[in-house]
């Protein structure tokens, strides 16, 4: 009698070995096949979050530091001459180093953490286990996309740390001015490598795209059709679909570029005198390079954002315990999404020089991509209306993220309307603008993705206190930062302004400035303490014990706590329904697995 | 010092809320995590409406604090039309934004779980997703009908008889040009620039129409009020950007691709000067497309005065070609160093 009491506490955990032992595809793993060049798509996705938190970290760093001196343009911080030397003369941040740090900013919160960190790790994460299947299409690619990433970035990184410094001419990379090492030091060496660095992760987005696409077309387990996926899994899919025919456009552009620098070529160059030196090339178009990044720039916006709608959906309607509202609506609209986005790229031009007419036509696609983006909110808000909310850290994230993409997308409506941007074009309205929608609610997507599927990828859970703190500072915060800015931009503020005391009449915001720089470190440090969480949670989080902790209908939680390579144990199971029966007939929730009951009504 | 006190006192503070953080932790467990998840999904679901009603105050604070710093009047005909398309675009969002945000909010704090609410099983409604399929349909299609009228006013054929400047945009400055008395401009060829002996835009001097061409720089750009403006934009090296945030007009500056904007400023500077109460009021350019490291400071200025002060002020200007040309003259006849001199104050 007492020998069973003393055993009871471990029974939880010697099930879980009991799990792990029984691997389908048992063979035996090294430490570095397991680890390293894993093949397994779990581990793969793991790799590529740690690999994105790493970006961010340096990314959100690049961010306080260029906030610093927003904030405070003529204050000397003379530790920033210890750390970055003749970058930060005499304590302050120098134009050169303004530049380069906006322009890495910029480039790997856009492709390396919210691309690459986001995508790349939900798709691989998520797809095999939400349609039903042991591993991608080929785990070989999808191990060799990674590391085409981490090559990317060790590539990025080392351009940090070259003499002339990393690119800097945003992260839009505009010739001449990136063409031409006379006209910027951060279009020297620091360019090639950005644009190499950037065809690497092209390469990887496109193996990463057709494995999704081609593992959730060809992999689904029985009886999961295409209509009764996850959204998230259709998110995943568009997503891919976005990347796969649009990053082939900026690779292209990439390449060119390259040629312009180093071959002289003159695809993007014409008519140049750079500080008096007459330079040769004739015929090309600046503008040219401009509709080859849009034409993946705009989609790219979306492949940030996509997976982060994904997500929410779901997490949205297994909290609410209730179905998503409208599933083929909220299908139909990605659908609309998906094949606008490649029809507005030109909204970014208004003011090139670009035919007015052909204006014109762009402002009707883009203010008709505001149609789908509106019925997706209306449906998030559905699912919440008569529902029964559990706050986990996942759902506020959720919620968060539906706030923000309100009030972000509401501001594209003023920017999509050439007469309007025709004033707010490059102002500061614009980054207020794109920061909401996109950086600030895809990140809220995607840390709601993690809270929500950390159980499932470490076998523990988030600490809850830290995840609540980590919530509420980042919104409250986000909001004290973006909006305010939006005024910034409505008095015609230039964005990439390092200094406005000069200006007559840009001068007038020094305590905004002020203040946004403080709440951007108070919520860079939040941010530093989510990754701390992060971390210790994977070693030390409280455990997981029972196999569905949300109790939620899709296939990922019929796995066991630590699923092994090929995520089930014996047979992969069978899908009877769609995944979102919630409340229904009087049961709080029906998984995907469970057969249809005779008298089961029907929806 | 005061860095090290500020890391001091994040780190500290991350300590204190670690350990809080897991101490609540192991109390959740020793209380039953059932409970204390139910305590916290109310004191979230509060914390959410307590967001709203603050953020909705903290919306309107923001704005009196802040409506006052921007935009002013627009003193250009087509900153009026710029204006009541914002305007009009701001109230219709700004319902839109008001219904959605105190809906999610309010369903938030409402539907927080109980064990009194059974979740409502809802999966569809065509009727309602037609809804609002088609009244955000209609509402964009009446701002892009707005929209497209006006931007093809503001981007129409500039009136016949408006004056014409060149505005050139060059790493870090802006170089202008008017066409002088035969209101032609001479044509340009950019492998004819050449500095040092005056030619900073690349006229070719074989044109005719170039002798009479003014070229101004490092001064005000003079505009005459309620006399249309057409802007012939370009740029010798990197992209930059005529931004005018009064008159509410923008064009790139392309180096190979000239670009054009024209509008009627309304305001002669003076007036402005009235308007907003500040004596040291100008209206600028400013760059607005990343150029380099010096993009913050490419700034230029422009006044705007009356036909007969615009007269006067053209009436001392010497067309390049005669600046050239004399400096040329005695260069050839006597020695070759007094070039130099000429070239200097022209680089200035
Ligand atoms: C209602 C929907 C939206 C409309 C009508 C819209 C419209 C626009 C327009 C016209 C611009 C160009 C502004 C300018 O440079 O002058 C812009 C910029 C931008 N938008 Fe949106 N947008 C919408 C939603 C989104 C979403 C959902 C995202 C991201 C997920 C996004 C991301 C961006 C980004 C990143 C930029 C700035 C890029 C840059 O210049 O650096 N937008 N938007
Ligand atoms: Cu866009
Ligand atoms: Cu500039």
């Amino acid at each position: 009698m007492s020998a069973a009491m003393h055993v009871h506490p471990e029974v939880a955990t010697t099930h879980e070995v009991h799990h792990d032992e029984h691997h389908v595809h048992h063979h035996n793993e090294t430490f570095i096949s397991k680890y390293i060049f894993s093949m397994d798509h779990k581990t793969i996705g793991k790799q590529f979050l740690i690999t994105g938190i790493v970006w961010a970290i340096i990314g959100g760093l690049f961010s306080v530091l260029f906030r610093l001196q927003l904030g405070y343009p003529d204050q000397s911080f003379p530790i920033l001459e210890t750390f970055f030397g003749k970058w930060a003369k005499g304590g302050q941040i120098q134009p050169e180093f303004y530049y380069a740090l906006v322009t890495i900013h910029g480039t790997v919160l856009v492709f390396f953490v919210l691309t690459a960190g986001l995508s790349g790790t939900f798709a691989n994460l998520l797809i095999p286990l939400q349609i039903g299947a042991r591993d991608m299409a080929s785990p070989f690619l999808n191990m060799l996309s990674y590391w085409f990433f981490f090559l990317a970035s060790v590539i990025m990184f080392s351009s940090l740390f070259i003499t002339t410094g990393p690119a800097s001419g945003g992260w839009t990379v505009y010739p001449p001015l990136s063409a031409l090492g006379q006209a910027s030091d951060g279009s020297k060496l620091g360019m090639d490598l950005w644009l190499i660095s950037m065809a690497l992760f092209i390469v990887s987005s496109l193996l990463g795209g057709l494995n999704y696409i081609s593992t959730i077309l060809n992999m689904r387990t029985k009886g999961m059709s295409m209509t009764r996926m996850p959204l998230t899994m259709w998110a995943m899919f568009f997503t891919a679909v976005l990347g796969v025919l649009s990053f082939p456009v900026l690779l292209s552009g990439a390449i060119l570029l390259l040629f312009d620098r180093n071959l002289g070529t003159s695809f993007f160059l014409s008519d140049i005198v750079v500080n008096g030196e007459i330079l040769p090339n004739e015929g090309g178009s600046a503008i040219l390079f401009q509709h080859l990044f849009w034409f993946l720039g705009h989609p790219e916006v979306y492949i940030i954002l996509l997976p982060a709608m994904g997500m929410v959906s779901e997490i949205l309607s297994v909290n609410s315990r209730k179905p998503i509202f409208g599933y083929m609506a909220m299908l139909g609209s990605l659908f609309a999404i998906c094949i606008l986005a490649f029809l507005v790229w030109a909204h970014h031009m208004f003011v090139t020089g670009l035919n007015p007419f052909l204006g014109s036509i762009f402002v009707l696609l883009t203010l008709l991509i505001a149609v789908p983006s509106a019925i997706k909110v209306f449906n998030w808000l559905t699912t919440l209306w008569r529902g029964n909310i559990r706050f986990t850290v996942g759902t506020l994230f959720a919620i968060g993220f539906v706030s923000l993409f309100i009030s972000g997308g509401l501001t594209g409506i003023f920017l999509g309307n050439s007469t309007i941007d025709i004033h707010l074009h490059d102002t500061m309205f614009v980054v207020a603008h794109f920061h909401i929608v996109m950086g600030v609610a895809s990140m809220f997507g995607m840390f709601a993705g993690v809270y929500h599927w950390f159980p499932k990828m470490f076998g523990r859970y988030l600490n809850n206190t830290l995840g609540y703190i980590h919530f509420w500072v980042t919104l409250i915060g986000a909001y004290l930062i973006f909006w305010p800015m939006h005024y910034q931009g409505l008095a015609g503020m230039p964005r990439r302004y390092l200094d406005k005391s000069s200006w007559v009449s840009f001068s007038q915001f020094g305590d905004l400035d002020k203040m946004i720089t403080v709440v951007s470190i108070i919520v860079f440090a939040v941010q530093l303490m989510f990754v701390f969480n992060f971390f210790y949670s994977i070693f030390k989080g409280r455990k997981v014990t029972t196999q569905n902790p949300w109790g939620a209908n899709t296939l990922e939680w019929t796995t066991p706590i630590r699923p092994g390579h090929g995520n089930w144990d014996g047979e992969i199971p069978e899908v009877h329904r769609w995944p979102y029966d919630y409340a229904k007939d009087g049961r709080d929730f029906i998984p995907q697995t469970e057969p249809v009951g005779e008298h089961e009504s029907k929806h | 010092m005061q860095t090290f006190f500020i890391v001091a006192i994040l780190v500290l503070g991350f300590l204190i809320t670690f350990q809080i953080a897991k101490a609540s932790e192991y109390v959740a467990v020793l209380r039953g995590e059932e409970r204390s998840r139910k305590q916290s999904n109310k004191i979230n679901a509060f914390m959410l409406l307590m967001f709203l009603i603050i953020g909705l105050i903290g919306v309107y604070y923001c704005n009196e604090k802040l409506k006052g710093k921007i935009l002013g009047a627009p003193a250009s005909d087509h900153g009026v039309l710029v204006d009541r398309m914002l305007y009009i675009t701001l109230a219709l969002t700004f319902v839109v934004f008001i219904i959605t945000q105190v809906a999610l909010f309010w369903f938030s704090f409402k539907y927080q779980e109980s064990d009194n609410r059974k979740a409502f099983y809802y999966p569809h409604n065509t009727k309602l997703e037609l809804i609002w399929t088609v009244i955000p349909a209609i509402t964009l299609t009446v701002l892009v009908g707005f929209g497209i009228f006006y931007w093809f006013k503001i981007t129409g054929k500039a009136p016949k008889g408006a004056m014409e400047v060149e505005v050139i945009g060059s790493q870090f400055k802006w170089e202008y040009r008017y066409p002088g008395k035969d209101g032609v401009f001479g044509k340009k060829y950019f492998k004819k620039t050449d500095e040092a002996k005056g030619n900073p835009l690349g006229q070719i001097w074989e044109d005719p129409a170039n002798h009479d061409d003014i070229y101004i720089a490092g001064e005000d750009l003079h505009l005459v009020v309620n006399k249309p403006v057409k802007l012939i934009i370009g740029a010798k090296d990197v992209i930059h950007d005529v931004g005018l945030a009064h008159f509410r007009m923008k064009m790139d500056a392309v180096p190979g691709i000239p670009t054009t904007m024209w509008f009627t400023p309304t305001k002669t500077t003076k007036q402005m000067k009235e308007e907003t109460g500040n004596d040291k009021f100008v209206y600028e350019i400013s760059c607005d497309q990343m150029c380099g490291k010096g993009h913050t400071g490419m700034r230029g200025t422009i006044v705007v005065e009356t036909q007969e002060e615009f007269d006067a002020w053209m009436a001392g200007k010497k067309p390049q070609y005669a600046t050239v040309m004399d400096a040329a003259k005695p260069a050839v006849a006597k020695d070759t160093t007094a070039v130099k001199p000429v070239a200097a104050v022209l680089n200035k």
